[in-house]
Order: C-alpha cells, then sequence, then structure tokens
C-alpha cells in the first residue's frame, strides 16, 4: 500500500437510491411517518419489557403442554422391533460415569439379604421377589450406548433378564398404559408399556460381569437403550403397573415424560 | 394499460407467505438458538467453550430443553411450508437461479468494495441467491442432524449419515455456529441497506 495515496471515503455506505426513493414515498405519507416513528420510540420498546415471557405462568403450562404431545409423537416414533445399536467390549467407556441428583458417596446401600421386591398394582400375582428368585430368571446382556438429557453418552455392559419375562411372571396387564417404579433413593420413574416389553430394556443385576455395585443401583437398574438416561431407574424397591400418569423425579421439574431414543 | 396499473398496486417485492415465512423463522432460529446454547452448556461439545447463560432462554436445562422441542415444531412447519411454496410458485427457479461460481465471485467482489447496487431489489445478486440458499440448506441439516440427535435409535440412516449420536452433536453444533454468523452478516446488510427491512416487512 502507498501511503501517500489519498484517504478514500469509507465504502460502505447506506444505499443510497434504494434510501432516496423510500424517503420520497415517505414524504407523501406524513400521518404514516408518525405511526412509523412511534412504534420505534424508545417507549415502545419500554413497553415491550413488561412480556417477561420466560417466568409467565401460562408460557410454563403451553410449553409443559407441547411437551406432552412430544409423548405422544415419540410414541408413534417408537419402533417396538427397532433395536439400539450394541458394541464390542472393547467401545465400553472406563470408568463408566456415575449420575445421580446425589454425590456418589450417597448412593443407598440396600441389604441384598432381606431385600423384597414389591409388586402392585394392575396384576395377578403380587408376592414378593427375592433376589434369588430374580436372578433365576433367564439371562440376557448388553453392551449399549447409555445417552444423558444433558447430551453426552457413554457406552456400558449391562446384565440381567429380559423385564418382559417379569411382567409375563407377574401376569401385568400388558394392555395398561404405564409400568412405575420407586426406588431405594427416594427417585421414581415410569415408562410407556410398549418400551417395557421392548426386547432390549432389561431388569439388570450386573455391571460388565460384576454384581451391580451400589453406584450403578444395586440391587437392581432398569436399562433400556431406547431412552435416555434419566427414565433408567436404579435401586428399584417396588414395581407397579397403572392407566394412572405416575409421572417421575425430574420428569415432575420439567424433563420430558417419554424421554426416548 | 389496466395490467399496469393493477400491476402498480400490488406491486410486491415478498409475496405476503414469504414475509410471514421469513419472520416466523427468525422466531423460531432464535428460539432454537438460544435455547439450544442452554442445553449446549449442560455439556458441552467442546470442552471449555461455554456459552453466557445470560443470552440463552429456559433457565435452566429442563426448561430449554422445553423451549427447544417446542419451537422445533414452528421451524419444522414454517420451513415445510416456505420451501412448498417456493417450489408451487417456481419462486425457487426465477429468484434464485441462475447461479453460478463465477457470478458469486463477482459479485462478492463487488459486495467488499461496496459497488453492488440495490437499485432493482427485485432480482437478487448472486451474493444474496447463495446466501439465501445456504440458510435453506443449512437449516435442514440442522433439523435433521437435530433428529439424529433426538431419535438415534428410531433413525438408524439418520444416526450413520451424521457419523453416530456423538458425532451429529459436532454436526448439529457446527451447522448453528454458520446459521449465527449468517444472521450476523445478515443484520449488518440491512443496516447498510435499511430499505431491505421495510420490504421484507410491507412487501414494498
Amino acid at each position: 500500500m502507498n501511503p501517500l495515496k489519498p484517504i478514500k471515503k469509507p465504502r460502505l455506505n447506506i444505499d443510497r437510491e434504494s434510501l432516496i426513493i423510500d424517503v420520497r414515498r415517505q414524504l407523501d405519507m406524513p400521518s404514516r411517518r408518525l405511526f412509523g416513528q412511534r412504534i420505534l420510540t424508545l417507549g415502545g420498546l419500554a413497553m415491550m419489557t413488561g412480556c417477561t415471557l420466560v417466568d409467565d405462568k401460562s408460557v410454563d403450562t403451553f410449553l409443559t403442554r407441547i411437551s406432552r404431545m412430544n409423548d405422544t409423537v415419540q410414541g408413534w416414533l417408537f419402533d417396538p422391533n427397532r433395536l439400539a445399536p450394541t458394541y464390542t467390549e472393547a467401545q465400553i467407556t472406563r470408568p463408566f460415569p456415575f449420575n445421580a441428583f446425589y454425590g456418589v458417596d450417597q448412593a443407598p446401600e440396600v441389604d441384598g439379604g432381606s431385600f423384597r421386591l414389591k409388586i402392585s398394582g394392575l396384576v395377578q400375582n403380587k408376592n414378593v421377589w427375592t433376589l434369588q428368585d430374580l436372578y433365576a430368571l433367564p439371562k440376557a446382556e448388553q453392551i449399549t450406548r447409555h445417552i444423558c438429557v444433558e447430551g453426552w453418552s457413554a457406552i456400558g455392559r449391562w446384565g440381567g433378564t429380559p423385564f418382559s419375562e417379569l411382567l409375563k411372571r407377574i401376569g401385568a396387564d400388558t394392555s395398561a398404559k404405564y409400568v412405575g417404579f420407586k426406588c431405594a433413593d427416594d427417585y421414581y420413574e415410569s415408562i410407556d408399556m410398549p418400551t417395557a416389553l421392548h426386547p432390549q430394556t432389561l431388569l439388570t443385576f450386573t455391571y460388565d460381569g460384576q454384581l451391580l455395585p451400589a453406584k450403578y443401583g444395586y440391587p437392581m437398574k432398569l436399562r433400556m437403550p431406547t431412552k435416555l438416561g434419566y427414565k433408567n431407574p436404579k435401586h428399584i424397591m417396588e414395581i407397579f403397573v397403572t392407566n394412572t400418569f405416575p409421572g417421575g423425579y425430574w420428569v415432575d421439574q420439567g424433563y420430558n415424560w417419554f424421554g426416548g431414543s | 394499460m389496466s395490467t399496469t396499473i393493477q400491476h402498480q398496486h400490488s406491486s410486491n417485492l415478498h409475496p405476503v407467505w414469504v414475509r410471514l415465512a421469513h419472520w416466523l423463522n427468525a422466531l423460531a432460529v432464535v428460539l432454537m438458538l438460544m435455547s439450544g446454547w442452554r442445553i449446549y452448556n449442560a455439556s458441552p461439545v467442546f470442552k471449555g467453550f461455554i456459552i453466557p447463560n445470560s443470552v440463552t432462554l429456559g433457565g435452566w436445562l429442563g426448561g430449554a430443553l422445553q423451549w427447544h422441542f417446542a419451537a422445533m415444531w414452528l421451524l419444522f412447519f414454517n420451513g415445510l411450508f416456505y420451501l412448498g411454496m417456493n417450489i408451487a410458485t417456481g419462486r425457487i427457479k426465477t429468484k434464485f437461479f441462475p447461479l453460478s461460481p463465477l457470478a458469486v465471485l463477482h459479485d462478492l467482489g463487488k459486495a467488499l468494495k461496496g459497488h453492488l447496487s440495490h437499485a432493482d431489489p427485485s432480482k437478487y445478486n448472486a451474493v444474496q441467491k447463495i446466501a439465501y440458499l445456504f440458510v435453506m440448506f443449512d437449516i435442514t441439516v440442522l433439523i435433521l442432524s437435530g433428529l439424529a440427535i433426538w431419535k438415534s435409535v428410531q433413525f438408524p440412516i439418520l444416526r450413520d449419515l451424521f457419523g453416530g449420536y456423538d458425532f451429529a452433536r459436532v454436526v448439529h453444533f457446527s451447522a448453528m455456529s454458520l446459521i449465527a454468523a449468517f444472521i450476523v452478516v445478515h443484520l449488518v446488510m440491512v443496516t447498510l441497506v435499511p430499505r431491505s427491512l421495510l420490504t421484507m416487512i410491507r412487501g414494498r
């Protein structure tokens, strides 16, 4: 660049020709001009700040309604025969992340010897289950991706029994809408019946070949690779079948209920 | 004679459906961006890169998700309406084509020198054509990569197309960044050619 070159006017100018056309037209319409000016005043803008959209209760209700509508849409999109991808042992995320609404040292300690799984609601057989009874159910294992609502994902290996096997044995009314869970850590959750019957929905007792440790949900965790992490309850103490929407710990605070992948 | 008079009366640069779709899209994109940033912050794809919560929507992850999964319907159906009308009326052909890489380079050079005229606003220059076509493409990528993230089990083809669940998030974030960059340039152009804002509001 030649430093002696005369300084030019800034090149990025407002497009004058089009502006002139516009100004001419506006001059012909004084009342419209005034109206336009008023709309653009600071006072007009200040009035708009009255709409605090985010805190408004009616907006909250509206968003919750859409979220429930999205549950229905996800029910349509859910293919009961579509399997989540499975992975090899080498692909397992180590260490598998701990995740709960409390710290890892606060995970509940459940005594396996005296543990009895309670069954209630729309079932034929409400007998309690010991862990030995549950361990005798048909075996199944999977290495699948756990997807968290936050966005991260991790691959893990869970072993147990297809949940449908337990539902069959307790004579669950599979035409009912929901299966609910009550947990030892005061967590609670519920799922739709088609997902409960999905072949990859497992009631798991082991993680990576070892007895499920407390941090991963001892004595049992419901593992569903077709749902987000928060839908997979740990430390399950009671299972019930119902037609009354049971909600869930996070769902009642605003997370989407279906939470499907 | 009569046809020219009638033409003058109803001469709209942007038919009403274009303006409607534009502003609904603007609203949807802003809601999607702001709520999406909050969701991103819950578990950043790029560790250490956080978006200030003050420019996000929803208050917390759960609220942001509700906004995101509500505004997505507006973005989706409005986008479908816009593309459908563009094809049905033939506007996509007459407004955005012909388009050649040479014309884009030529007009881009002129634009950077401040010599690109907007004397005939009824015709898009080559830079506008490619920019607006890019937005249509980018929003399509955003919707599809978003679907791959939301329903990675139910849409295996989309999941594979975007390189798996984790990489779909990278694609989604990158496409978001590009639309954000477009908005910045778009707004700068509107301040330089203020008349374009009026035409998008009242059509003339």
